[in-house]
């Protein structure tokens, strides 16, 4: 038996979301509802719900493991999703990290 | 360069409108996401990874100053602060929010662009050599027939369902810089014996999860016979190509299973019955669309300055800069500059909306107010005097915009992979920027010459890996991150897929593989003159199979 999480897309900003016990939905993976395998089905028909409402697009579930009460998903995708961009860092960001970097060098 | 005319505006203004309306009626539930998700996509709107993606087209690659400050003002006031310049020469913005994109979409139309033909099953946005116009090598500017293409085709009533997405490259010279041969169309402009000018005709190139390179049916197409011919090939596709499988229904597929001489055959056929209808080119029109792609008036002949020289020979650094990043220009006393968007350690293509003013501004003042995004993922100053290089440099190093590294090992193309992309599934960019950090010595790079490192995310091959010198693709095994190497690749006038070297390599291991694969390359190559490319050519796998696993 596997643990799982919910997770769509917000629809106005297209952002990451999972859903949480109280039925809404969070940015944040820690707020996500650890769901078991028999659960599984009432929680899809609730995300699938709020699909048709236009709150949230294309919802499915992850597998995820409770980490130290945190669940984390499997799946690198997945984990890459969670945290909410990229794993490197981008922009204005990026630019001072090399500077920075090259200093250091330097 | 090409001003909209006034059928141009209504157009693309009515269609901002469309969207501001398909989009609140998305966002007040009238639209569920299956009716809404064709219309975003045929506004260039992509919902990615972490957020919705906005592709913004620049029409063959050219933009002016303007445009460029208001892709930067996008991505600040619509975004995160950057972009991202892509293989077909557009921008990309990561971060948009469903409910603004109209109003960017508005702004944006303020500078005549657009998103349109940036996705779907349509005929996309053409793309065209980034030194057009400019480059010393041309037969003739290529965008006038790249902006002919683009009035045919946009919302053209019989293509705007293919069987799949549809793309066009043109170049204007012998020595391809546009990879025609990997693209539905391929158009090579040249003249014939009687000095007239013409196409050679390719079709049936891609990459994708079935790469192939394009084939020659037709050796020279009058220039005024473009459209119907054009017309001809979209016809005997859209009728025979497959529907019932999304992998093969590209014209790639079409042309490989009926064969290149039948589809040929079928093409001339459909074309003998139309080539003297409305579609025949008025020669007068070329002529007025060619005159927006003219050459500023003040774009002429410059004497011979020592000033270069005299700067060249005090700035290695500079010097070094100006032996790669610049390409001779027809124009005496000029060249076309290559800004890289691929600091060492960086990600490939982004920019920021600082850099972006910044080029803006050079090109403003010293660079006749034109600009290129090539299919590298670099940017372009096409035209661009020899005296004011020295000064362009200098705000180009402040700016982090001068690395000197146009066409070497560290000119990394790579798709946004699966720090981005819904479709990935590996990471790209991570490994361009560690390969980018293990051959950033500037000597060294010198030393390893001309080489195309290509990394896609996954087989859609948007990093153009299949015709990277070097090509890498990231695959998913067992829930990790895995890596193929392929060697030979090319998109040039000589292109050619790249042969898969073996069995692929974690995360951890693949820069070392392709420093191994570097390596080899020094080792065998006959003198420092003979590419990688050309090594690889002369020597095949098999030492480059050894040396990443040994003995057999």
């Amino acid at each position: 038996m596997t643990d799982k999480l919910i997770t769509a897309n917000h629809l106005g900003d297209g952002l990451v979301v999972f859903l949480t016990a109280e039925g809404g939905w969070s940015y944040k993976l820690a707020d996500a509802r650890v769901i078991s395998d028999a659960e599984l089905e009432p929680a899809l028909a609730l995300a699938k719900a709020q699909h048709e409402a236009g709150i949230v697009v294309d919802p499915y579930e992850i597998e995820a493991t409770v980490v130290e009460g945190i669940p984390v998903p499997v799946r690198l995708r997945e984990r890459i999703r969670a945290a909410g961009g990229p794993t490197v860092t981008y922009g204005e960001a990026e630019i001072a990290e090399r500077a920075a970097t090259l200093k250091h060098a330097g | 360069m090409y001003r909209y005319d006034e059928f141009d505006h209504e157009f693309v203004t009515a269609r901002v409108a469309q969207f501001r309306d398909q989009v609140g009626r998305r966002v007040s539930g009238e639209l569920t996401e299956d009716q809404f998700k064709p219309l975003r996509l045929m506004n260039g709107v992509y919902l990615q990874l972490h957020a919705y993606m906005l592709r913004v087209a620049v029409p063959y690659g050219t933009l002016n100053s303007e445009q460029m400050r208001m892709l930067a003002h996008v991505a600040r006031k619509y975004d995160r602060g950057y972009g991202h310049f892509t293989t077909r020469q557009n921008i990309q913005y990561n971060w948009p929010k469903l409910s603004e994109i109209p109003d960017a979409l508005a702004e944006l139309a303020s500078v005549e662009m657009h998103a349109i033909q940036t996705s779907g099953n349509c005929i996309r946005n053409v793309t065209a050599d980034h030194f057009a116009g400019a480059a010393e090598d041309e037969v003739a500017d290529p965008r006038p027939y790249a902006e002919i293409l683009r009035q045919w085709s946009s919302l053209h009533p019989e293509f705007v369902f293919l069987p799949r997405k549809f793309k066009v490259a043109v170049t204007g010279a012998e020595r391809d810089r546009a990879a025609i041969q990997v693209h539905d169309i391929g158009l090579h402009l040249k003249k014939d014996a009687e000095g007239r000018l013409g196409f050679a005709v390719y079709i049936g190139g891609g990459q994708g999860r079935t790469p192939m390179v394009a084939k020659k049916i037709r050796d020279f197409l009058p220039e005024e016979d473009l459209l119907s011919y054009s017309e001809a090939i979209l016809r005997v596709y859209n009728l025979n190509g497959r529907r019932d499988n999304k992998y093969k229904a590209r014209i790639k597929i079409l042309v490989h299973e009926t064969g290149a001489d039948e589809i040929a055959r079928q093409v001339e056929e459909e074309w003998e019955r139309i080539r003297h209808g409305a579609l025949k080119l008025p020669q007068g029109e070329v002529e007025r669309i060619r005159e927006y792609f003219a050459a500023p008036d003040t774009l002429t002949a410059l004497p011979p300055s020592p000033v270069l020289a005299i700067e060249r020979a005090r700035d290695p650094e500079f010097d070094a800069w100006v032996e790669r990043n610049t390409h001779p220009h027809r124009i005496p006393g000029h060249v076309s500059v290559t800004i890289s968007l691929k600091p060492i350690g960086g990600t490939p293509g982004d920019a920021t909306a600082d850099q972006m003013d910044v080029v803006a501004d050079l090109a403003k003042r010293l660079a006749f107010d034109e600009i290129r995004v090539s299919h590298e993922q670099n940017l372009i100053l096409p035209h661009v005097a020899k005296r004011d290089l020295k000064a362009i440099y200098d705000e180009l190093v402040v700016a982090g915009l001068a690395t000197a590294n146009a066409g070497l090992v560290t000119d990394i193309i790579a798709c946004p992979g699966l720090d981005y992309c819904a479709l990935a599934n590996a990471r790209s960019i991570p490994v361009a920027q560690r390969i980018s950090q293990r051959f950033g010595d500037m000597a060294r790079q010198r030393d390893i010459g001309d080489l195309k490192i290509k990394i896609s995310g996954c087989i859609n091959a948007c990093g153009h890996h299949h015709v990277g010198h070097i090509g890498i693709l990231g695959v998913e095994k067992k829930g990790e991150e895995f890596y193929q190497i392929s060697l030979g690749g090319s998109g040039d006038e000589h292109s050619s897929i790249g042969e898969i070297i073996g069995r692929g390599f974690s995360t951890e291991e693949i820069v070392d593989a392709i420093e191994t694969v570097v390596d080899t390359y020094i080792a065998k190559r006959e003198s420092h003159d003979e590419t990688f490319l050309a090594a690889y050519r002369r020597l095949g796998q098999a030492p480059f199979k050894e040396a990443l696993y040994g003995q057999a």
